[in-house]
């Protein structure tokens, strides 16, 4: 593995000891902010309100950052995204699970209430399942995980991140009342990150293709 | 996590390589970093391990910090103003006793209701109005009457106030988001005032239209709805005696993000119904096309009376949340005020006619 360009990305394996820790860090400030805003009577007239949509925010802008990685990794060669893409991950289904035990703590933990909600708004139906898709997800974040199931599998069940991303981003758009912009953006960032993937996939089998097309007229 | 080239432990290989370059000689490793001449050369390829540590610790505090702060611009919406501000509640109930359209609920205190609102004209953040409403002027303000009327003209909002003692009503106010106050109104029943307009006999509703200007509204400049915002009654709806046209709250003016200086209070229908910053008033022989029920016709009605029965598309309105309350409560009805209002409604399908 010795690279024409080494020298801007030296030694990075050995010098990048302090990335995870400090993506754990910051993914977890929003945290600290939100329960001093909550005992500072920051969080306006409705906290409970205003709490349950900023950690659903948080998931959704965690999820997008997570899946952002492969696509950057693939775009500008860096190994670096590879290594926050779990942390990432794993603080969205942090903030997910908080998010949803806010929800239910704001209906008085009445889980035939939850239930018809699930059921019948599909506001909250796209939520739920996105949380229910995430949750074999964070189990299979370890690297015995991924021995377990052999990588094939593993990659193939990771893909469901994209549906859940693409869930979270329904649900936020259903529950938002009439300006659909900030959604919509989050849905654009996606689907832009699973375009770029898809044509990075075989980077081999395009090239070969764009080579012999010229030729032919 | 893993890289697809190599399952198992990502990135190993890449990992065992730089420490192979390290400890080999490659041209990089023999360039040393060392200052002047103080220290002697360090050992090729190995880094300095101060610096290094610097260096890291440097890295850490901006990355955890660039994440931390990004994810907070992109999220945090803090809401105006801080619990001590509470504290200072200018309404008291004992000034008088309660009339027979009030509540006896607990009232929202006024540094709540006035500072979580919904009024798009300045932003759809429910912290907007209050942050912005600086820049609406509520003097001079007159309001246009037109349509079905004897006399059309178009009058002073401080002589339109003139013609009517003004009165207190301390009403509930149900948001179709599904949250709740209780409202101490100022102001005068909408009957006084259409009463004396002299509706013609084709005359069948009122429509009301808010202030036009993106000067003073910024929200206007953005399409989130269709500007103005009108919003619209039945006559004898715009008659009941619980209809009001408030200009005060909580025994003061009325502030900029209540709806200054004139505003629809209409108690047993969704607070969009109660339009703000009324600068139009017409009788109508046609149902007017109402904003909400332009913007999305499936989910607002004309009529939008409070109806836990009839949930919207995407949400329960069995229960709401009472502002300052942890729970949520059962909704009810017409808001609570169905032995007053249900009796217009009669014969009518309320799921239908949302």
């Amino acid at each position: 593995m010795t690279r024409p360009a080494a020298p801007p990305a030296r030694r990075p394996a050995a010098r990048l000891g302090w990335l995870v820790p400090a993506v754990t860090l910051g993914g977890l400030l929003p945290v600290a902010v939100l329960i001093l805003d909550a005992l500072s009577g920051a969080l306006g007239a409705n906290p409970i309100q205003r709490a349950t949509l900023q950690t659903g925010l948080l998931t959704l802008a965690l999820l997008v950052l997570s899946l952002a990685c492969t696509p950057l990794r693939l775009l500008t060669g860096w190994t670096w995204p590879a290594r926050i893409r779990k942390t990432l991950g794993l603080l969205a289904f942090g903030y997910a699970a908080l998010h949803f035990l806010i929800y239910l703590f704001d209906h008085g933990f009445d889980l035939t209430l939850m239930t018809e909600d699930v059921l019948k708004r599909p506001f909250i139906t796209a939520g739920f399942t996105a949380l229910l898709l995430l949750v074999p997800l964070a189990l299979t974040s370890t690297p015995r995980a991924v021995r377990r199931l052999g990588f094939q599998r593993w990659t193939r069940l990771h893909q469901l991140s994209y549906v859940a991303v693409s869930l979270g981003a329904l649900h936020y758009y259903w529950g938002v009342k009439q300006d659909h912009t900030p959604p919509l953006i989050y849905a654009a960032v996606i689907a832009t990150l699973f375009l770029i993937r898809l044509l990075k996939r075989r980077p081999a089998r395009p090239a070969r293709q764009a080579g012999s097309r010229p030729a032919k007229p | 996590m893993t890289d697809p080239r190599t399952p198992g432990e990502p990135g190993t290989d890449r990992r065992a390589s730089e420490l192979h370059g390290a400890e080999s000689h490659s041209p990089e490793s023999q360039v040393t970093d060392t200052p002047d001449g103080q220290r002697r050369i360090l050992t090729p390829g190995t880094p300095n391990p101060r610096r290094e540590f610097l260096r890291s610790a440097a890295l850490f505090t901006a990355t955890a910090g660039a994440l931390g702060g990004g994810l907070e611009l992109l999220t945090r919406r803090p809401g105006v103003g801080s619990a001590e501000a509470q504290a200072a509640d200018p309404f008291s109930r004992a000034v008088r006793p309660l009339g027979p359209y009030d509540t006896d609920e607990k009232v929202t205190p006024y540094q709540q209701a006035t500072t979580y609102n919904n009024f798009y004209e300045f932003g759809t953040d429910k912290s907007d109005p209050a942050r912005l409403a600086g820049s609406l002027k509520t003097r001079p303000w007159t309001v246009r009457i037109d349509g079905e009327v004897r006399k059309p003209m178009t009058v002073d909002i401080d002589t339109l106030q003139s013609w009517f003692p003004l009165e207190d009503r301390i009403y509930r106010m149900r948001c179709v988001e599904g949250w709740s106050m209780v409202m101490p109104w100022l102001g005068f029943p909408l009957a006084a005032l259409i009463r004396r307009l002299e509706p013609t006999g084709k005359a069948k509703y009122v429509q009301f239209t808010a202030l036009l200007d993106p000067k003073q509204f910024p929200g206007q400049r953005q399409p989130v709805l269709k500007w103005p915002y009108v919003e619209g009654l039945r006559l004898d709806e715009a008659l009941h005696p619980l209809a009001f046209m408030a200009v005060g709250l909580h025994g003061r003016a009325l502030p900029g993000q209540n709806g200054a200086p004139l505003r629809l209070v209409v108690p047993w229908k969704y607070g969009f119904k109660n339009i703000k910053s009324v600068v139009r008033i017409t009788l109508t022989e046609k149902q007017p096309q109402t904003t909400w029920a332009l913007a999305a016709p499936q989910e607002y009605g004309f009529y939008a009376n409070v109806n836990p029965a009839v949930p919207h598309p995407r949400w329960s309105q069995a229960t709401e949340r009472r502002i300052g309350e942890v729970g949520r409560r059962k909704t009810l009805p017409f808001n609570g005020y169905a032995d007053e209002v249900a009796g217009l409604y009669r014969g009518m399908d309320l799921r239908k006619n949302f």
